[in-house]
């Protein structure tokens, strides 16, 4: 037989890769937000979710706050904040 | 959580061109699918033991046979007779496509399995420590072609991989870019439309090895097309059927954005034979956008 098998689908939920964080986190500002979806495209954790204008959040469990949904919203609609409990 | 079949939870590096386009490949391609995998950094940080976070079936197997493994999955595919519903994807990085699993890659092409040959281009070998590969571009820094009193960087050009996949005489071969993730989706869907062997190349920018803020993996694949150096093609049949016009950048504005270009800045010469380059790729392919009418 093969090994390893890894048999559950998508495990790797439960390794939270939010400590990853830094310096900075996104924050959605919900402002001016279009729904154009850029974000959710390029989020590199998948991270990123919403339905409609305004409603675009992002997972902190997961974020590595690599700042690149901040890099291409067209509307500058999320900004990089200072991670809580960094000096 | 947005529906995707690549899961949150990989450990892939912040800003990893890589992951996004491999999610946006999957989640173009559906759930219908069998992924094959050589070793590199994407079979790593999306598959650490005992967790993956792949949402479809996936196989690994060694660093140069994804195109091997693949073959034989496509094979009891369609022995089961589910050819037409399950799409198999072979995928690896560019020292596992170009160097190591060339022969396999080549196998796959010329024997014309119904595989989707994806290759993730990040330009080195970025998951053993950034060792150049075949399709590090010239004048590179890497590990093993330091720039320094001596020596330039990297003294090879880059091996022109979708020319090789293209003289396989297949029916389709693109050049894509994470920096365009629906330009990316949109060949994935084309490619897995048709029959027989297909091959993508994405660039996908590495924060690592390519030395650049974390923040500026979109910005840099575009400049890498904007200036002509990384050109999105298409060869349908072996005839070039599609390209992206540009107006073409400098090519400075590409390589200062990267740390691994860093010691060229103050090197106009070695700036022009880059240039060169890309001036080559513009005219070979016809990159130059069309004046407007006025």
């Amino acid at each position: 037989m093969f090994g390893p098998l890894i048999c559950k689908p998508g495990s790797s939920k439960s390794n939270k890769t939010g400590p990853w964080r830094t310096e900075s986190r996104p924050k959605f500002l919900k402002k001016d937000c279009i729904a154009c979806n850029m974000c959710v495209l390029i989020c590199p954790e998948s991270c990123i979710s919403g339905q409609g204008k305004n409603t675009y959040d992002f997972d902190p469990n997961y974020c590595k706050g690599c700042g690149n949904c901040a890099a291409i919203c067209p509307k500058k609609d999320i900004a990089m904040v200072k991670e809580e409990g960094t000096q | 959580m947005s529906k995707t079949l690549f899961a949150p939870g990989h450990t892939a590096c912040a800003g990893c061109g890589q992951s996004m386009a491999a999610r946006l490949v999957l989640d173009a391609a559906g759930p219908n699918t069998i992924i094959v995998n050589n070793t590199g950094c994407l079979e790593v940080f999306s598959t650490k033991y005992p967790e993956s976070c792949w949402e479809v079936p996936f196989v690994h197997s060694l660093f140069e046979n994804a195109a091997a493994v693949a073959s034989g999955v496509e094979s009891a595919v369609k022995y089961l007779g589910k050819a037409d519903a399950i799409n198999v994807i072979a995928q690896g990085g560019d020292g596992g496509t170009a160097d190591i699993g060339l022969q396999a890659l080549s196998g796959m092409l010329e024997r014309g399995h119904n595989i989707l040959y994806v290759c993730y281009d990040n330009e080195a070998y970025m998951n053993t420590g950034v060792q150049r590969s075949g399709l590090t571009p010239f004048d590179t820094n890497t590990t093993t072609s330091p720039a320094g009193a001596v020596s330039i960087g990297n003294l090879r050009p880059k091996k022109p991989m979708p020319e090789i996949a293209n003289a396989h005489g297949i029916p389709y071969v693109a050049v894509a870019s994470s920096g365009f993730g629906q330009d990316l989706q949109r060949k994935v869907k084309k490619a897995l439309s048709l029959k027989g062997p297909k091959y993508i190349q994405v660039h996908v920018p590495c924060p690592l090895g390519w030395r650049h803020e974390t923040n500026m993996t979109i910005q840099v694949a575009k400049a890498a097309v904007e200036t002509g150096l990384y050109p999105l093609i298409e060869y349908e049949n072996g005839v070039l059927s599609s390209r992206r016009q540009i107006t073409p950048k400098p090519v400075e504005e590409y390589l200062k954005l990267q740390g691994r270009f860093k010691h060229l800045l103050n090197k106009p010469e070695e700036i022009k034979k880059i240039q060169e380059i890309a001036d080559n790729n513009i005219k070979k392919y016809g990159l130059k956008a069309e004046a407007q009418p006025a």
